[in-house]
């Protein structure tokens, strides 16, 4: 047995350092009863948590059920709830928790769809309900004919939060989401906030009628674990206090929405080098072609 | 925007309690410290010392002031923390009726004994 | 509501959700001050309201009230008045974005705006404990 786990280990190129137990919770929605199991798992160094569940279900149990597709950090499918805290399983190691156990169960606050995958769903919907995309005349923004101009000041004033990968850890870690399904969440009250301080964007007092309503940031309470479980350092608290500063001075008349970004003029006095191929055709038809 | 008003009232009231009740809290429980140092009323519970207080214009304004300002902040974080329960939507219409008649009733009750004490 | 269907974590989410930082306990020590305090607020204004009633009414009143036990009591209100009014400062000051800084650069070790309020919170949190301190002095032992 022991054999067997050095050469798997070897065949990563790397020298077993210990074993670490595993105790990942199971569920499957037909038995309705979560339990947790137990697994022996050779650790070699650098080696993630999702590192270790593929090699539970490549060599102990290959029922084991578990969403990933990255492995890097970058898509927000991984998110589970290991010793303790909330974390991508790609980006956390094995050996930085510094423990022989490693509790893994699915996150919090989630419906579970089968053992480690959650239900991102209610996610999604949040999100969804903060409408978060530039706001402004839809012909510019289907037929676009330039670039809207942005001042690089202007987009660190939002840049941070639009790092967001959607993994959820965030609403996890929440408070009140633990009880108020209703709450929007700071996933999404974040990104709320990065549209209407996009200048781009000419949509704030519309967005913040929902974004800034009974289930808004007022439910948050600045306990900050959502910035602390945050994998990509997006810092929704942050976001939210800034947009209830946001919403209060617009209540209040305090200040006016900022004008549109206004749209690059035509270039003049620049041609195309020579050898460059020109663009491909707009994928979108124009109003004059498009049918019925 | 309803809640944004809401919300901006629950914070001026706080910062309203802030001050208002230091002076209270001072008055009532730092009595012997602030004795000693000699200012303050000595034992400011006795029906002497109530009397003295509940005459002046200054302390009954502000007890009307501070009983409006605590009643909207407390009973406002009570019907968030309710409300964050979760309780469905005809309950949450009962509880906000309930938590509104409750704060009105005891203003009522606070600013009355607060008049009778004045004028008496 | 099932829990096993939502995965909610229900009220026990309040006070946890792994480990964090302080301010999450902070939040919840806020939240159990403040309805300790209005439960106790509501049925001081009753009590104080006895005081239009006359002089009888009210002595009787304060005479019930002079027990050790409801002593203690007023003594815990006291505590988790220094306690609310001065995590009250800090929410207040963060919650209008004063006390967080602005938006960064997510580059690692990514920075956390709560963070930044700590100082401020550990001084908050000192003013506090001296309160409750002099407090408790003249509670027991000026008071006696």
């Amino acid at each position: 047995m022991d054999r067997e786990r050095e050469q798997t280990a070897q065949s990563f190129g790397e020298e077993v350092v210990k074993v670490v137990r595993f105790r990942v919770q199971r569920f499957r929605p037909e038995e309705g009863k979560a339990y947790v199991q137990e697994f022996q798992v050779p650790v070699y160094r650098g080696m993630t948590v999702l590192d270790g569940l593929h090699y539970v279900r490549d060599n102990l149990d290959s029922t084991l059920a578990y969403r990933f597709s990255c492995r890097m950090g970058v898509c927000g499918s991984c998110g589970m709830f290991i010793n303790g805290f909330p974390r991508l399983a790609c980006q956390t190691q094995i050996l930085e928790l510094g423990s022989d156990t490693v509790d893994v169960r699915p996150m919090p606050n989630y419906p579970v769809v089968k053992d480690l995958v959650p239900d991102l769903g209610p996610l999604f919907e949040k999100h969804r309900t903060v409408r978060p995309y530039v706001i402004r005349d839809p012909r510019e923004l289907e037929q676009p004919t330039g670039e809207f101009l942005q001042k690089p000041e202007e987009l660190e004033e939002f840049l941070q939060f639009t790092y967001c990968i959607k993994c959820g850890l965030c609403l996890t870690a929440c408070p009140t989401v633990a009880t108020d399904p209703q709450y929007l969440g700071p996933q999404a009250l974040a990104q709320a906030y990065r549209y209407c301080k996009d200048t781009r964007d000419a949509g704030m007092d519309e967005r913040l009628k929902v974004a800034a309503g009974t289930e808004g940031p007022w439910r948050c309470h600045l306990a900050g674990a959502c910035s602390e479980a945050c994998p990509k350092g997006v810092d929704p608290a942050l976001g939210i206090q800034l947009l209830k500063r946001l919403a209060l001075l617009r209540r209040w008349r305090l200040k006016k929405p900022h004008r549109p970004a206004p749209l690059a003029g035509e270039r003049t006095g620049v041609s195309r080098r020579p050898g460059i191929p020109e663009p491909p055709p707009p994928t979108v038809e124009s109003e004059g072609s498009a049918s019925s | 925007m309803r809640e944004a008003t809401l919300w901006t009232l629950h914070l001026a009231a706080g910062i309203v309690i802030l001050v208002l009740l230091a002076v209270h809290m001072g008055i009532m429980h730092l009595e012997d410290i602030l004795a000693a140092m000699g200012t303050g009323y000595p034992d400011p519970l006795s029906w002497t010392s109530v009397v003295v207080r509940s005459k002046k214009l200054l302390f009954t304004v502000a007890y009307v002031l501070l009983l409006g300002t605590a009643l909207y902040h407390g009973l406002y974080g009570l019907r968030n923390i309710l409300l964050e329960l979760n309780p469905g939507r005809v309950a949450a219409r009962v509880i906000q009726w309930l938590v509104l008649a409750l704060g009105i009733s005891l203003f009522v009750l606070g600013t009355v004994a607060a008049i009778v004490a004045y004028v008496r | 509501m099932n829990r096993a269907r939502t995965g909610r974590l229900g009220i026990l989410g309040w006070a946890y959700a792994g480990r964090f930082g302080v301010e999450r306990y902070a939040y919840l020590l806020h939240r159990i001050t403040g309805l300790g305090i209005l439960a106790y607020f509501l049925l001081h204004v009753f009590v104080t309201s006895s005081r239009a009633l006359g002089q009888g009414a009210w002595e009787s009143v304060m005479g019930f009230l002079n027990k050790p036990v409801f002593r203690f009591g007023e003594f815990l209100v006291y505590v988790a008045f220094a306690y609310h009014a001065l995590n009250g400062v800090r929410l207040i000051l963060g919650e209008l974005g004063f006390t967080l800084g602005r938006p960064g650069r997510p580059v690692y070790p990514y920075p956390v705006a709560h963070r930044r309020q700590r100082p401020l919170f550990l001084a908050l949190m000192i003013l506090s404990a001296a309160l409750i301190v002099a407090g408790g002095w003249d509670f027991f032992v000026l008071g006696h």
